[in-house]
Parts: C-alpha cells; structure tokens; sequence
C-alpha cells in the first residue's frame, strides 16, 4: 500500500510537532509554510510555557489547579475535556522540550529554573532566556530537520497555501498552493490536511504579530465551508511599544519586578518624564487598584490604559495614543540581572535607554482566542480518546486544524504561557487521530484519486491569480485598504465594544471588501511578485474581519476579552448590609441568566452569499462548574460567599 | 502623486537608494525613492512605504521592492540586507541612526554572498543545507514519555544558549572573506529536484561557515548530542569544514545575536584536531 500522506499547513509550533509526530509513526508528511519554518512568527514569544511541576506541586499544585486556572481565566467558555487532556500533558510535553536541546534556564542544582506568570499563584512558567518561544521552535526545527533528511519529511517553504482539494463527497484530498518565487501554482495530494497557520492579527493592521499573521490559510478553509469559532475573543496585551511597523510586546515581567504605569496629570505635558514631578504625576493603575496596582489582570490594565488616553484625554503624546511605563526609579543591577532581554528590545527599537527615561507604551492585539472549529471525542474520566480521528478534526472531513489557529483551549480569555504548550499538545495530539482517519478512508488514498479532480482545482486557483494581475490600473492602493481596515477593527473591536460602531463599522467593512476586490497589484511580474500574493491576502482577510465584529456584536454581554460596557453588571454599592446582601444574591441570579443566554460557543459558517451565520453550541461545564470572574467588582467579596452558597445549597439539595 | 515632491505639513522626507535585480543572473540597477519622514521608522517601514508608493522620485511607475521580513523584532533572522555598506537586519535598522550616520539618504543592496532571486530577496538554502551536514539537532530515540531531560549546569545552559540563538540569518556568512557564492543555474531539462541535489552537492563541498561550527559545538556539548559527537566532527573536519577557516574574525563581529564565534571556533578547532588524531589512531 502506498504510504499515508498529509500536509501541514504552517511550521510554527503547532505544525511542527505534528510532522515531527506523524513523521515518527511513519506517515509521509509535506510540511508547507510562507516562511522558512524557522523564521515562523512562534519565534517571538519570550515569556515562557506552562506547567504543572515537581516544585509547585510540593506547594499545593496539580494538574487540576492548572485546569481551574485556565478554565476561570478563559471565563469557562472553553469544553473543558481538551483543556484537561492539555494540563495533564503539559509536565510530559516540557519533559520532551528538555530532551530536546530546549535551553531552559536552570537552578543552581541543575533543575529547571520556573517563574510566575499572570493569572495563577504558582511558578509554573518554564522558560528559556528571555527568548522561549524561539528556542522551542527551534528545537522542533530540527527534529523535522532531522525526518527531511531521512526522507519523511517535504518541506515546501515560501510556498501559499491556496485552498483545498476536496473530492465529491466533501473529503479533503490535498491542496492547491503556490511557490512564491517561481509563482508556480500546484496540485498537492494528501490524505488528510492539517492546518497550523497561526494568529490573524493582520486584521487588525499593526499588532504583537509577524507579518505572515494574516489569517489567510485559515479564511481559505474557512471560505470553503470550515466553521469558524468564537471569532470575537481577540486578545490584546496592555504594554506594547507603538512602532511605524509592528507593536512590539514588552513582556508583563516589566510591571512584575516594579515597574509603574503612569500619566503627566497636565495632559500631553511637553516636559521630559523625568523632569516631571511626582505630584504632577497621575499612576492611574495604583490609584484605582490599590491592591493590585500595576499588576492587574491584562484585560483590566488594558482597559485602563485604553481609557485614560481616550476617554480622559491624558495621553503622553498629542499625535498618538500612549502612557508611560517607567523602570527609571528602579535601581540598574537589578534592572541588568533582571530585565535586560527587555528593556534591549526598546532600547534597540526606540533608541532610549529604558533605564534613564519611562518607556511609552500602549495596548496592542496580540492573539486570537477564536479558531478554527474542530471536535474531540470524551472520555468518562473527562479526558480525551486521542486515537479517536474526531480529535482536532474540523467539520470539513479530512481537515483538522491545531495551534493559535484552533479555538479549543483558551476560551474568552487566554492565560500568559498557556498558548505555547498548547501549540505543542494540539500537534502532538493530532497525530494519532489524523492516522486513524486515514486508515478507515474509503475509496482509496489521495494518490489513486482521479487526476482531473486536482486539475480543475489548480485552474480555478490559476485563474483567481491571473484575475489579480490583469485588473485596471485605476483601482485602489491595497495597503492603504489594509491600513483603513487595520485602524477601523483596532478602534471598534478590540478594548471597548460598542453596538453602534460595530453594525456602522460591518457596513464600512462591507465597502472595504469591494475596494479590495478592485485593488490594482503594482507589479504585473510572474516572479517573486509579493505584490499579488498582498492584495490575495488582504481580500481573504474580510470573511474574517466580518465574522469577528458580527460575533461581537450579537454577543450582549461582557466574557473574558470581550468587554461591552452596556452590559456590564453593577457591583454591589449599597451601604445597609440587608441591601448589600440583597444586590449580591441579584448578581448572583444576573449571572446565572447570562450565562444560561451566553455561555456557549459562537460557531460561524458564511452562507452561499458569503455572510457569516452565527450558531450556538453548549459548552461541555461537566468538570469545574463556572463560577462569577470578580475582579475589581465593587463588593466582590459577598458576591463570592453569596455564590459559594448558593452552590454548597445545590450540591446538598442534589444529595438523596 | 508624485512621492518626491510631497512634503505634507513640512515633514521632511529622505532617500533611499535600492541596488535591485528582477531576476536571478539579470544586470542589477540602482532606483532611487523618497521617503516622507515619520517618527520610529526602521528599514522594514521604509521599504512598506516603497511599496505603497510604487513610484521612483522621478516619478515612475516600478514594481514595489521585494524583500524577505517576518517577525520585525530580530528574533527570526529573514531581514538580513547590506545597508549603508553594512550587513545586518532591517527591522533593527532605525532611520534616525541611518541618516545620523549619512545625512540625506539611506543605500540598500542584497546580501553579495547568496543568489539574488530578486531585488533584496536572497536565497540562502545553503545555511540551512549546512545545518543537514553538521547533524544539528539531538537524536532522541523517539517522542514517548521518558522523563525529563538531563540535568544541566547553569553554565552549561548559558553557553548553549548564547549558540541557539542563532537565527539563520546569515550576517556572519556575508562578512567571512573564506566563504564564496556560489549561483548555479538550473538547466533547461532539470527537474526541481535534481537541481536541487546538485546544489546541496555544490554547499556540501564549499566552506560550511562560523554559524554551522558553532553549531556543532552547541549539539556536542549536549548531553544526549555528545552521544553522536564524532558524526559531528567526521562533518567539520570534512571538505568545506573548519580548515577553511582563516580565523578573520569579521563574523563576530557582524552577528546580531552576539554568539561566541571566535569561541565557538576555536574550542571546534581544537576538538577536530583531536577527532582527526583518534581517527588516525584507531586507523
Ligand atoms: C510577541 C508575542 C509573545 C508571545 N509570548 C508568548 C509566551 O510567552 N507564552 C505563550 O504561551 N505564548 C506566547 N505568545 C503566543 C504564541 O507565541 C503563539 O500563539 C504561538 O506561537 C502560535 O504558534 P502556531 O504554531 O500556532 O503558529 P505560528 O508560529 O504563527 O506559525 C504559523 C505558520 O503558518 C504558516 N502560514 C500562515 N499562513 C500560511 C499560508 N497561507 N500558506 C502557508 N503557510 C502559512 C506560517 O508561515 C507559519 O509557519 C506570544 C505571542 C506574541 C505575538
Ligand atoms: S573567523 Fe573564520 S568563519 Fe569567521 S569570518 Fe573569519 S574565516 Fe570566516
Ligand atoms: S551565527 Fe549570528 S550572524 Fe551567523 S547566522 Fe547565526 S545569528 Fe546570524
Ligand atoms: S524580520 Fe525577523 S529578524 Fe528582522
């Protein structure tokens, strides 16, 4: 029998540890990306990957606590068997990095050296330099290196990944693809078809992502009848460095070893910070959050910040939006020995030395908690059946999607360090399944599939191209269409949404679309034109804009990132502590009507006319039942003791 | 519109010289551009801006620039270009410091070491294909549980941190006066795969480079890597190996990652040369 064929679209993490895996169980595996895998975006991330571990555990840690964190910070949107399957890997998953090469830092015993990372109490984030991501990529790199070299593994690299080839009955048999030097567009079989593409942060123009973030892999699938999952959950990190190109991440261990986030009282204050009194000086975050300080939750800092430049005009800047965020005060040997890989990155960037002067900062998109959909088989412990080949499968048979791009494991919020692992375990896990779908195929393998099936495809792509490069020259300038596009989602669908300008800005969108359809390529070359290859990419960025603001728009309430001010429920503010008691038991029945209404996954599909249908699934609760998220809610306290009641009241009353 | 005479608002703009090349084995050309000024601009924003204005300062019409980037934080090594004579990536490249440097205009060229595909864009298969020589990664026996990995000094960690960092990105391949382009064609009748065997044929051959000796000391020096140390060393010691080194020193000097190549050298050296007298004595 000829040998199983699969293609991984992506060479992030996600995609491979999945070739790696596959190659492993001896599967043929063509490993596909824009970029030379190496140079892929997982590269960027600096602060570190998550596990339950030998120490932690001593401290009261398990596997089980890491799943309640990571369920409570997502606000329980998320099924909770994968996450399970996920956080009981995760110690095996770091375990194979380590044999791996990956330079984790250590202790002076010689263990792994771990640190603390938002939304947990335990030092459960592994870490390598201030560079983890990249070291992990780079270790998976070469263990595919290593499969290229015995034949295993295919690497089409700075190839496009077109759109899939599916046979009559709707099963994915390969794709159709493009060599982005020689442009040559090409038919490529495969069994099954795994897609890894990563985030979609292009969308929104400038944000914490590499360029070849744009989503496109993922709208080409998604345009061929993929759904596509709680589209609304973006992601966006408080402290990034505002740049002409990119917004680059300056990590939250900034705010962690004493940094402050402050504003001059006099807006836009022409002065240097640092000659700017402390009294002139307004730390908006200690001030209104005098517990937590400048170490709030993600969502609440960036909100902050967000309001403090545009609702109370107090930017540093007059031309742009930005807050400072100042390390000066802090002493240099500590700074050196702690922070150095950080403040290198602004001092490289901004060419100011953050030792000297406060940093200028502000909120910056950074990951997408929505993905593609795809399902999972439970088992009756609550974890996953792996061999099941529903595991990671999309809707569209023969497809399965993992990594930043699948939507299963973060809900509506994700924790720092939890993505990487993810990444890692979703490819890992894929395997099995992917193998045993291939293995109950019917009608034969993607290489007995009849030639003119890939023919017809690879014209239809051929012709999309060719229609691009032969438009009028009077069109639009197609950066300056991803620009507006990038600055209109920033402004209505990131920080603070608002009904009105989403529905005003999905007609605007709309018109943007039609724009982009009429873009003129300047370059009408057949060689290295990355000209096309832009203005293809921007058109398939709209299905996905569009599914993004319609999910936030239907969703009339506030979940993790996603953050309407309407619905935002009242905190208890009475004084006579019958009334407090009465407003907390209020909350109580509020929050358990929404999330009746509202705790349930967003599934979109486009319709024939290419609108997204937005469905609703229920999320599998059956593990950790949900609880109120009361961060910063005025009288959280009682509300707590109110709801812990409430279930204690339950659990008895279920009793016999 | 013409960009070059725009000066919206008063703002300033500068110019950018591009040595571009349509074509592999085409002549190459310089095209001037003009650039309105913003504040944080890198060499990355100033060639997004080429490409929206797609027009030269004379006002022609041209294709925009093409060029290789991706993460825009130097951290996946894609942007290497020569520019103002020196070899280095674009995105770390700030216009400010440029024009500090050379007032008035800011010159791009491709990497000269590796085939020009187009413009700025560069093949540089070979580094990886160097990568395939020296063995550059742990042969672990499979992806099954087995426990943690071995346990490491914080030294040890250092030091094989400072090497895997090393990001492809080929400064110090530019900079090395012992590693010569090599450019083949591919022949009218030769199918995608042959040419590239015979161009992996022709890398294998010719000097591998400081970045593929500092990996093999990295891989040598782990634990489980040193298992297969002397596969390594068969690769380095082997032609287009270490002996071609001349030990200039320039690739230090270029690397923006800062590894410890003169290091990494001379450690390598001195574990081939001890291969070399074991192989001799095991002859
Ligand atoms: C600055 C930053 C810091 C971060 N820090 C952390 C951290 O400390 N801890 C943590 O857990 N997470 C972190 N994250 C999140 C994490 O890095 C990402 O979610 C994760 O790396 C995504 O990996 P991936 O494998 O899904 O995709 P990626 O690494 O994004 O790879 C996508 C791949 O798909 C390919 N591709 C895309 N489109 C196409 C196409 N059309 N055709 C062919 N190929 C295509 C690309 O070339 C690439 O190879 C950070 C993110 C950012 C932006
Ligand atoms: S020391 Fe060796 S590798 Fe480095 S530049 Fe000189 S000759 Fe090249
Ligand atoms: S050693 Fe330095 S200069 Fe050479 S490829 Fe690696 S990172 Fe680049
Ligand atoms: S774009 Fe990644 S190193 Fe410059």
């Amino acid at each position: 029998m000829a040998k199983k064929r699969v293609l991984v679209v992506g060479g992030g993490l996600a995609g491979l540890a999945a070739s790696m895996k596959l190659a492993e169980l001896d599967a043929d595996v063509s490993l596909m990306s824009l970029t030379r895998v190496k140079r892929s975006h997982s590269a960027c991330a600096q602060g570190g990957i998550n596990s339950c571990n030998d120490l932690t555990r001593q401290l009261g840690d398990s596997e089980w606590r890491h799943l309640d964190d990571t369920l409570y910070g997502g606000d329980f949107l998320q099924h909770q068997p994968p996450v399970k399957e996920l956080v009981y890997w995760a110690p095996q998953i770091i375990d194979l990095m380590d044999r791996l090469g990956v330079t984790f830092n250590r202790t002076p015993e010689g263990f792994r050296d771990q640190r603390r990372f938002g939304g947990t109490l335990f030092k459960r984030t592994a870490f390598a330099g201030a560079t983890t991501g990249q070291q992990l990529l780079y270790a998976l790199d070469e263990q595919v290196r290593r499969w290229q070299a015995s034949g295993h593994v295919t690497k089409y690299e700075s190839w496009d990944f077109l759109g899939l080839v599916q046979d009559s009955s709707g099963r994915c048999r390969g794709c159709v693809a493009q060599d982005l030097v020689t442009m040559e567009i090409r038919a490529i079989p495969a069994d099954a078809v795994i897609i890894a593409s990563g985030g979609c942060g292009g969308i929104f123009g400038r944000s914490t992502n590499s360029v070849a973030c744009t989503g496109s892999a993922v709208s080409r699938v998604f345009q061929a009848g993929a759904r596509y999952a709680n589209a609304e959950f973006v992601q966006v990190h408080p402290t990034a460095i505002p740049g002409a190109d990119k917004l680059r991440l300056i990590s939250e261990s900034a705010r962690g070893e004493g940094g402050r986030v402050w504003v001059p009282r006099e807006p836009q204050d022409a002065r240097p910070p640092g000659a700017i009194p402390e009294k002139e000086r307004l730390y908006f975050l200690e001030e209104r959050y005098p517990k937590y300080g400048n170490l709030v939750p993600r969502d609440i800092a960036t909100r902050e910040i967000f309001n403090v430049c545009v609702k109370e005009g107090l930017s540093v800047d007059r031309g742009r939006m930005c807050v400072y965020l100042d390390v000066s005060h802090l002493p240099r040997e500590m700074l050196d020995a702690k922070l150095a890989g950080i403040l290198e990155i602004y001092e490289k960037f901004q060419g100011v030395d953050p030792r000297a002067a406060a940093m200028r900062i502000f909120p910056a998109v950074h990951y997408s908690m929505g993905g593609l959909w795809c399902d999972y088989e439970r088992i009756a412990e609550g974890g996953l059946n792996l061999c099941s080949p529903r595991t990671q499968q999309t809707n569209l048979p023969g497809l399965f999607a993992i990594g930043e791009c699948d939507y299963q494991y973060h809900g509506a919020n994700r924790l720092g360090a939890n993505s990487l692992v993810a990444c890692i375990f979703s490819g890992l896990s894929v395997a099995g399944g992917v193998i045993s779908y291939v293995n109950s195929l019917p009608n034969g393998l993607a290489a007995e599939q009849s030639a003119a099936l890939f023919a017809a495809e690879r014209r239809r792509h051929e012709a999309r191209y060719r229609e691009i490069l032969a438009r009028a020259d009077s069109g639009p300038n197609p950066y300056r269409v991803q620009a507006e596009l990038g600055e209109l989602m920033t402004r209505v669908a990131t920080v603070v949404r608002h009904n009105g300008e989403l529905e005003q800005a999905y007609g605007r969108v709309r018109e943007l679309e039609e724009e982009a359809r009429r873009c003129a390529p300047s370059d009408r070359g057949e060689w290295a034109n990355q000209n096309v290859v832009f203005v293809r990419a921007l058109q398939d960025m709209f299905p996905l804009a569009r599914t993004i603001l319609k999910g936030a728009l239907a969703r009339d309430e506030c979940r993790g990132a996603h953050y309407k001010p309407e619905f935002e429920p009242l905190g208890v503010d009475a004084a006579d502590p019958a009334e407090r008691r009465r407003q907390a038991e209020e909350w109580c029945d509020q929050f358990e009507q929404n999330n009746a209404r509202w705790l349930k996954t967003t599934v979109a599909s486009l319709d024939r006319d290419g609108e997204p249908q937005l469905a609703y699934e229920e999320v599998d609760t059956s593990l950790i039942p949900p609880r109120p998220r009361l961060y910063g809610v005025a009288g959280g306290d009682l509300i707590e003791q109110a709801f812990a009641e409430r279930q204690a009241r339950r659990a008895a009353g279920r009793k016999p | 519109m013409n960009a070059g005479a725009r000066a919206e608002g008063g703002a300033r703009s500068f110019i950018v010289r591009v040595l571009r090349q349509d074509r592999p084995g085409s002549e190459a050309y310089w095209e001037s551009h003009s650039v309105v000024h913003e504040p944080d601009m890198n060499v990355i924003s100033v060639l997004q801006r080429i490409a929206e204005q797609a027009r030269t300062v004379e006002g022609k019409r041209v294709a925009p620039v093409v060029w290789e980037c991706n993460c825009l934080e130097e951290v996946c090594g894609a942007c290497t270009m020569i520019i103002n004579g020196r070899v280095r990536q674009a995105c770390t490249a700030l216009v400010d410091r440029l024009l500090e440097e050379r007032p008035g205009a800011i010159e791009l060229r491709p990497m000269t070491k590796f085939p020009v595909l187009r413009d700025l864009l560069v093949d540089r298969t070979r580094i990886f294909a160097a990568l395939h020589k020296v063995k550059a990664w742990v042969p672990v026996d499979s992806y099954h549980h087995m426990g943690p990995g071995p346990r490491r000094s914080q030294d040890e960690q250092q030091m094989a941190y400072h090497y895997s960092k090393c990001m492809s990105c080929g400064c110090c391949l530019e900079a090395c006066p012992q590693f010569l382009k090599i450019e083949l064609t591919r022949g009218r009748d030769e199918s995608a795969e042959a040419f590239r065997a015979r161009c992996f044929a022709a890398y294998d051959r010719s000097f591998m480079g400081a970045h593929a000796i500092a990996q093999v000391e990295l891989f040598n020096q782990n634990p489980i890597g040193k298992m297969s140390a002397r596969e390594r060393l068969d690769a380095l010691t082997s032609e287009g190996g270490i002996q071609n080194c001349g030990n200039a020193q320039n690739c230090v000097k270029v690397c923006p990652k800062d590894i410890p190549l003169t290091r990494a050298i001379a450690l390598a050296g001195r574990h081939a040369t001890l291969h070399a007298l074991r192989n001799w004595f095991d002859r």
